[in-house]
Order: structure tokens, then sequence, then C-alpha cells
């Protein structure tokens, strides 16, 4: 039987698993955490239906599961090749393809020191959100009752400063779905998006956009906060533009939420330096071109799942890996 | 003591600041007409509109500045308008834009 070494065990590598397995190929699930799941497992519920993350996550894993499918936990992959990866263990696995499928890393929000992340504890990220909901903490973060919360889009993304120009796609969407949440968990704050473009391109999402402003009074203002500073009764300043009067904007908020962007794995670099990978500019894998080999990387037997190539949603990131399996298995029947 | 004049003023900050803006008035504009909220500024309104072809009227820009609380002025810039609605055969977002002129003059007229 063909072997398919998947490198990471997120949506797009347990979703690849699975439709391998389907076409009679045996995928082999390489993680470097101690449990399936990916970034999806701090997340609380996801837009644009408020879904429960772990709706997605309990079905994906149990399905890998029922399969049993092999599942190296704990274990990176060191070096690759189309026919063999080096785990961290010192093992070397031998396989006949390999799907890279190890996603992305959050932006580091303290790099952008004038918000003031990691120095005020009333400065979160939305990666923290998540997880304050899904610990039942968001209270003990925003204080029993905040009078304002402010969110900021495109942190980390479209910022030249830090050497993201991409646009990370996500945020615009979980702005509005965290400010939403926040208006339910607090009907009596004031909730302020901060953002520079509204990005709304997926189905529903125009649609929970106005539901915000309209039915959730949320303040959508154009412009970027400049910095946060603490005041005397242990709140924060914020300082913008509101672009659409002209006029500079001020405010004190009881929460700051940073909405960080997704950017390229580190990793990425060595990784295409040994294999003749491309890398786009923003530092996310290439894949072959963007119409007919989304999923193709250039070079025979590696492929491409999820948001290695670039920022995606869930939904976009389990279709992709459907699309990689594709590829694979055609990839292995010509070969054969 | 006369006051020696230096040919200085103090220039008026110009910065809204939602710490001392009293944002009751802007409140219940929004809560009688929540969907002037879903403005996404596109400018649609200001481009149409008459008033605002002849003078410095902008009604984007002044409902926008109420919505912030900044109510200094807002009723007179209202004045200028018309009521011709043809702002409100061109705003995406279905506002009654004439409405907004309207229900602003209501609340603020005692400004
Ligand atoms: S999706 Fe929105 S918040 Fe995120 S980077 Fe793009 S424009 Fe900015
Ligand atoms: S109704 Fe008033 S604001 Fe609207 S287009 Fe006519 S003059 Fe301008
Ligand atoms: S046309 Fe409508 S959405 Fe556009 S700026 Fe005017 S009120 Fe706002």
């Amino acid at each position: 039987m063909k072997r398919v070494i998947i490198i990471g065990g997120g949506p797009a590598g347990m979703q690849t698993a699975l439709c391998l397995v389907r076409r009679g190929i045996e995928p082999v699930i390489v993680e470097c955490e101690n449990e399936l799941g990916g970034k999806l497992r701090n997340w609380h519920v996801l837009f644009p239906t408020f879904t429960p993350a772990s709706d997605v996550l309990t079905e994906l894993r149990r399905k890998v599961r029922e399969n049993r499918i092999g599942v190296h936990l704990s274990t990176s992959v060191e070096t690759f090749t189309d026919r063999q990866a080096t785990l961290s263990d010192g093992r070397v696995l031998t396989c006949d393809a390999v799907v890279v499928a190890t996603g992305f890393t959050l932006f580091d929000a303290r790099i952008k020191e004038e918000y003031g992340y990691g120095i005020y504890d009333k400065v979160i990220t939305s990666a923290d959100l998540e997880r304050l909901f899904n610990e039942g903490r968001v209270v003990q973060a925003a204080g029993e009752h905040p009078r304002r919360i402010a969110f900021l889009h495109c942190v980390g993304s479209r910022d030249e400063k830090v050497c993201q120009q991409h646009c990370s796609r996500v945020c615009c969407v979980t702005g509005v779905k965290q400010a939403i949440e926040m208006r339910r968990l607090f009907p009596e704050a004031d909730v302020f998006n901060f953002y520079m473009d509204i990005r709304m391109f997926g189905p529903g999402y125009e649609e929970l956009y106005r539901e915000a402003q309209q039915r959730y009074g949320i303040h959508f203002v154009r412009g970027r906060i400049s910095e946060a500073a603490p005041t005397h009764d242990n709140r924060l300043q914020i300082k913008a533009e509101d672009t659409l009067t002209g006029r500079p904007l001020r405010m004190s908020v009881d929460l700051l939420v940073l909405l960080v962007g997704m950017r390229a794995n580190d990793q990425n670099a060595a990784w295409a330096a040994d294999n003749g990978l491309n890398q786009a500019p923003s530092g996310f894998l290439q894949p072959k071109d963007l119409f007919l080999g989304n999923v193709r990387s250039g070079v025979e037997g590696i492929f491409y799942a999820g948001t290695v190539t670039a920022p995606k949603t869930i939904g976009e990131t389990v279709n992709e890996a459907t699309a990689a399996a594709d590829a694979v298995a055609d990839y292995l029947t010509t070969k054969a | 003591m006369a006051a020696i004049h230096f040919g200085y003023t103090i220039s008026k900050p110009r910065a809204i600041d939602l710490d001392r803006n009293n944002l009751r008035k802007s409140d219940e504009i929004l809560r009688e007409m929540p969907e002037l909220q879903t403005c996404i500024g596109c400018g649609s309104c200001t481009a149409v509109c008459t008033a605002g072809n002849l003078t410095e009227f902008n009604f984007r820009k002044v409902h926008t500045l109420v919505r912030r609380g900044e109510y200094q002025g807002a009723y007179e810039e209202m004045n200028k308008c018309m009521l011709c609605g043809k702002c409100r055969l061109v705003c995406p977002r279905g506002i009654n834009t004439r409405g907004v002129v309207l229900l602003i003059k209501r609340k603020l007229g005692d400004f």
C-alpha cells in the first residue's frame, strides 16, 4: 500500500488523511503537539454561524480514530523529501508522497509595542479572547461592568512596519463575531471596531457585519489606533483618527482586543530551501499556480493543504485538504 | 491690569473625546433609527446631494459627527438640506437618509 506522510495534524492534516484512506492510501500524520487539532483547539466558536469549534474538531478526531489512522504525536518533522521524513526522535519514515499541512503562526502582538500587549493586562488578542470564552473567564479580563470595549483590526497584517504586507482575511469577520459576542455578554457596554478596510468575503459575512451594526449597535470607526496608554483609573486611553470625519478621536476603554493576523511559519524557509519549494513574498509556501495547481508545490510528490500556503477559513482549509488528497491519489496512480 | 495681547490665541482641541462628549442624544437617535448605524461611509449620499454640491454641506460627515456626540453646528448644517430625497435613492444600506435629517433636526433643535 502506498504511504503518504502528512506533516501537521490540524483540520487540514486530518481531512487529508481521511480522504486518502477512502482511496486506499495509507496516511501517517506527524503532529508536533500532544493532540490533534492545531490552532482550532483554542478556538471557541466559528464565524459566521457561532458553531462551536469543538463540534468540528470532535468530528474530525472521531473519524481519524475510527479509521485507525497512524498518528505520531509530540513529534515534529526535521527534514523531508518526497520519499522520506526524518522525525525529531531520530526515526526516518519512508513514503511515496508528502503533504505539508503545517498551517500558520499567530502574529506576536508584543511586536506592535504601541498597543502595549504583554504590558497592560487590559490589552488582549483575539486568540486570547477565544481562550477566555472557552475557560469562562472573559469577565475576569474585561471586568464585571465594562463600559467600553475596543477591537483593533489588522494587527500584524497589512503592515510594512512588521514586514507583514498580506491581509490575513479571517480577522475582519472574527472581529465582527467577537464584537457581537461581547455585546451579548455585556449589553451595557459600547463596542467599537477600528478598521482600515472591512473585508467580508464569505457567505453570510456581510450579513453578519450589518447585523453587528444594526441589531447590536456596534460602532465601526475607520481609522487605525495609533497607541494605547493606561489611565489613572486602570483603564486604557486609545487614540485614532476618525477618518470619516477627518478628526482625531480618543476615548478610554476597559478592554482592547487586538485582531492578530496569520503569518507564515519560520520553518517554511528552511524546507523551501531543502526541497526547491517556492515561498511567496509573504513567506507562505507558494503553490504551483493559483488556479489549477493550488495544492501542488511544483515539486514531484510534495503537496500542500490548508493555511501553509495562505490564510484561510476552516471551511476553505477542509475543502483544500480534500483537493490535496485528490491530487496525491492522482499522482500515485500515474506514477504506479 | 489689562492683559497684554501677544498676538497668540489658544486653539480649540480638535480631537473628538468620547469620554467628554455626552452621547445621550446620539444614543437616542440610534435607538429611534438603528439603521443609521449600518452606514458604511460610502459617500453616495453626499455625492448626489443637491445641497452638498452648492454649499459646504456634507450629509455623511454631519451624521457621523452626530453619532460621535459632536452636535455643535449639526442642526444648522442639516438646515441646508432641502429634503429632495436623492440621497435615499442611492444609499446602498437602504438607510432612510432624509428621515435621518429630520430626526437629527428634531433631536438637536434645542441644542
Ligand atoms: S481580514 Fe480585515 S483585519 Fe484581517 S488583515 Fe484583512 S483587512 Fe485586516
Ligand atoms: S435630501 Fe437633503 S441630504 Fe439628501 S440629497 Fe437632498 S438635500 Fe442632500
Ligand atoms: S449613502 Fe448611506 S451608507 Fe453611504 S455614506 Fe450615505 S448614509 Fe452612509
